[in-house]
């Protein structure tokens, strides 16, 4: 297992996970095991948008409850800022939440329905902004529809159902802007939107880091993925089998499971080619490994880490 | 011609008004051709597929009619349907993934299926059977309940049940919305492969994803706001399409290798108009960057080209961009 990469311009990581390892344990007959994610490292500067790439069941999503402490690791540590961020509790934890905020997939299940959609806000105020005059907040407020490119008269007031997918998740995403906020983890926020709007929220997402955020976007689909990101790491069964500079990984993947990913992309220009020996359709579920070990990484070229091929 | 749909309109009941996602739709899908059928969410695409095979109690037809292999196909009569179902047209439901019951094993189900349409016999169970390990998945797959299976292997016992009696149209709903990128091709690739032996004559496949389209479709159907706007091969529709909703879709896709820094995307500015009230020219000419005055009126889906309809002036009357 190498050490977790160093942050590349000397000053320490918005965000480094180290050997995080989670277990699930099943309360049902045989109590199995299942290792959602196996001794996974890696670190988040700020400005930089790292892309998680995984197919369903890789854990990706578990490592985004670890970091937003929804989800205690089994093993391992993350530290933000230099932090331990297991040991917060009370009022470090609420102030870990001014800096490190997630939006998650479903914007349609975000919001209570019977509720105005804004109320997010006054949520974000009554527990960080209690004392704000009404003027100053109404300020922060615009500022921050302005940052994701809403129009407040579209939006304040409205209730969910009145607003389209995207306007919902642009104002997830100015919730979290209303506070310090140096870390957004983006849980597949696009999945469910239409085309059209995809982009927009991506691109939304590039000027953020412009800004100086760091982003942990969090999807299924690499071609989004390649979009967006500086760096991307690829997880399968939990642990990582990939990761690096996004150029390098999509030109030159290195690992067997990062090529058969890539050459399943549907493309609009390229038809699938073909598989070769391999057969045309997966056998079916591969059996998920048990222990927690992880197969090693070795740097094949500078920023680019490849792990050795794990054998079923 | 194995389908035609001829002037269909299909309303859903409220009390706001009748709301109509599929307006005055017509095309055909020849024998042995995936169609693909195109759309934003709340376009109608996944209306148009379901009216085709069972239309609920709030759906309504308003007109039109379908034709299959040239006999009218009696969608509005619910009872006159049920021949049709399974045997004739046959559906693979949006949320496949889900539509397999837990508490039969999928071998059972398949017989209460089986039964249900009026087929005796062990002969269809065997074929079951057969086509199962045709795609790879093992035979112990029929005594298994279906949480069993994992979300790809649950799309595919699903399309082999509804293919079962080797129906002249599927409707393919969100087939591979839910999938993993692997999952996907398999389930594309099956799709074509039961095309190709027969299993299938003719496909719609409603999908959102364009590119997935690109891979397994033969023509592609766009719609927006209920109505048609482009129908093309999927070469013609990729590399060179007309309607400028067309366009701007395709141009706010992501594609591999495409980086921010490179080309940076553009997505459609505004949404859809409402269907309750729709307007009563070209549908898109909100958002549209070419809009004219004369876009307040409906524009004909014409045939441009042999094979390339399209519904829009600038197209037909040749304005400049």
């Amino acid at each position: 297992m190498s050490e977790p990469e160093a942050s590349r311009n000397g000053t320490a990581s918005t965000l480094r996970i180290d050997h995080v390892s989670k277990v699930f344990r099943a309360s049902t007959l045989g109590g199995g095991q299942t290792p959602a994610l196996r001794q996974v490292s890696f670190a988040i500067d700020r400005g930089e948008v790292v892309t998680l790439i995984g197919e369903s069941g890789s854990g990706k999503t578990t490592l985004g409850k670890v970091i937003l402490r929804l989800t205690r690791p089994t093993e391992g540590m993350v530290t933000f800022e230099g932090q331990d961020i297991s040991r917060f509790s009370g009022t470090r934890l609420r102030e870990y939440y001014r800096y490190v905020q997630g939006v998650f997939q479903d914007p349609f299940s975000s919001y209570n329905p019977i509720y105005r959609a804004d109320r997010v806000f006054e949520l974000i105020r009554s527990v960080y902004f209690a004392h704000l005059p009404h003027q100053a907040w109404q300020a922060m407020i615009s500022s921050a529809l302005q940052a994701v490119a809403l129009n407040p008269d579209d939006v304040i007031g409205k209730y969910p159902h009145q607003l389209s997918g995207g306007q919902q998740q642009r104002l997830l995403i100015a919730r979290a802007l209303l506070l310090d906020v140096r870390l957004l983890v983006a849980d597949e926020i696009i999945s469910m939107l239409d085309a059209s709007t995809r982009v927009d929220i991506l691109n939304l997402l590039i000027s953020l880091k412009r800004s100086g955020l760091a982003i942990l976007f969090i999807t299924h689909d690499l071609s989004l993925g390649n979009y967006v990101s500086d760096r991307t790491v690829i997880l399968r069964h939990g642990a990582i089998v990939e990761m690096g500079d996004t150029v390098k990984v999509f030109t030159n993947p290195r690992h067997s499971y990062t090529r058969d990913l890539l050459a399943a992309v549907p493309e609009l220009h390229k038809k699938w080619q073909p598989l070769g020996s391999r057969p045309a359709v997966p056998s079916g579920v591969v059996p998920r490994p048990v222990a927690l070990r992880a197969p090693a990484l070795t740097e094949c070229e500078p920023g680019h880490l490849v792990a050795d091929e794990e054998q079923p | 011609m194995s389908v035609t749909v001829e002037n269909l309109s299909i309303a859903y009941r409220m009390r706001s008004g009748d709301v109509c996602p599929v307006d005055d739709v017509t095309f055909s899908v020849a024998d042995g051709e995936i169609m693909g059928l195109a759309g934003e969410s709340g376009c109608g695409k996944s209306t148009l597929g379901n009216s085709l095979i069972y239309l609920e109690g709030r759906m309504r037809r308003l007109g039109g009619r379908v034709l299959l292999d040239g006999r009218e196909l009696p969608i509005a009569d619910f009872r006159a349907m049920r021949p049709y179902r399974m045997a004739r047209v046959s559906p693979v439901p949006q949320y496949a993934m889900n539509a397999l019951t837990p508490a039969r094993r999928i071998g059972r189900l398949t017989a209460d299926l089986l039964r249900c349409h009026g087929v005796r016999g062990k002969g269809a169970l065997e074929e079951m059977r057969q086509r199962v390990t045709m795609v790879g998945l093992s035979e112990d797959v029929l005594d298994r309940y279906s949480f069993e299976l994992s979300g790809g292997m649950r799309q595919r016992v699903t399309i082999i049940l509804s293919t079962l009696l080797n129906p002249s149209l599927l409707i393919a709903d969100e087939v591979t919305s839910a999938l993993d990128v692997s999952t996907q091709r398999a389930v594309g690739e099956m799709l074509m492969d039961f095309r190709d032996r027969g299993y299938v004559r003719s496909v719609i496949a409603i999908t959102h994803d364009l590119s997935i389209l690109a891979q397994i479709a033969d023509s592609i159907l766009v719609m927006y706001a209920g109505r048609l706007a482009e129908k093309a091969g999927t070469a013609t529709i990729v590399k060179n399409p007309l309607h400028p909703y067309t366009q701007a879709l395709l141009a706010s896709l992501p594609e591999v290798g495409v980086r921010h820094d490179q080309a940076k995307l553009v997505g459609i500015p505004g949404r859809p108009p409402s269907l309750v009230r729709p307007p009563a020219g070209c549908r898109f000419a909100d958002r549209c960057p070419f809009a004219r005055p004369k876009c307040a009126q409906a524009p004909p889906f014409a045939e441009v080209a042999p094979g390339h309809q399209v519904a829009c002036w600038k197209v037909s009357e040749g304005w400049a961009s």
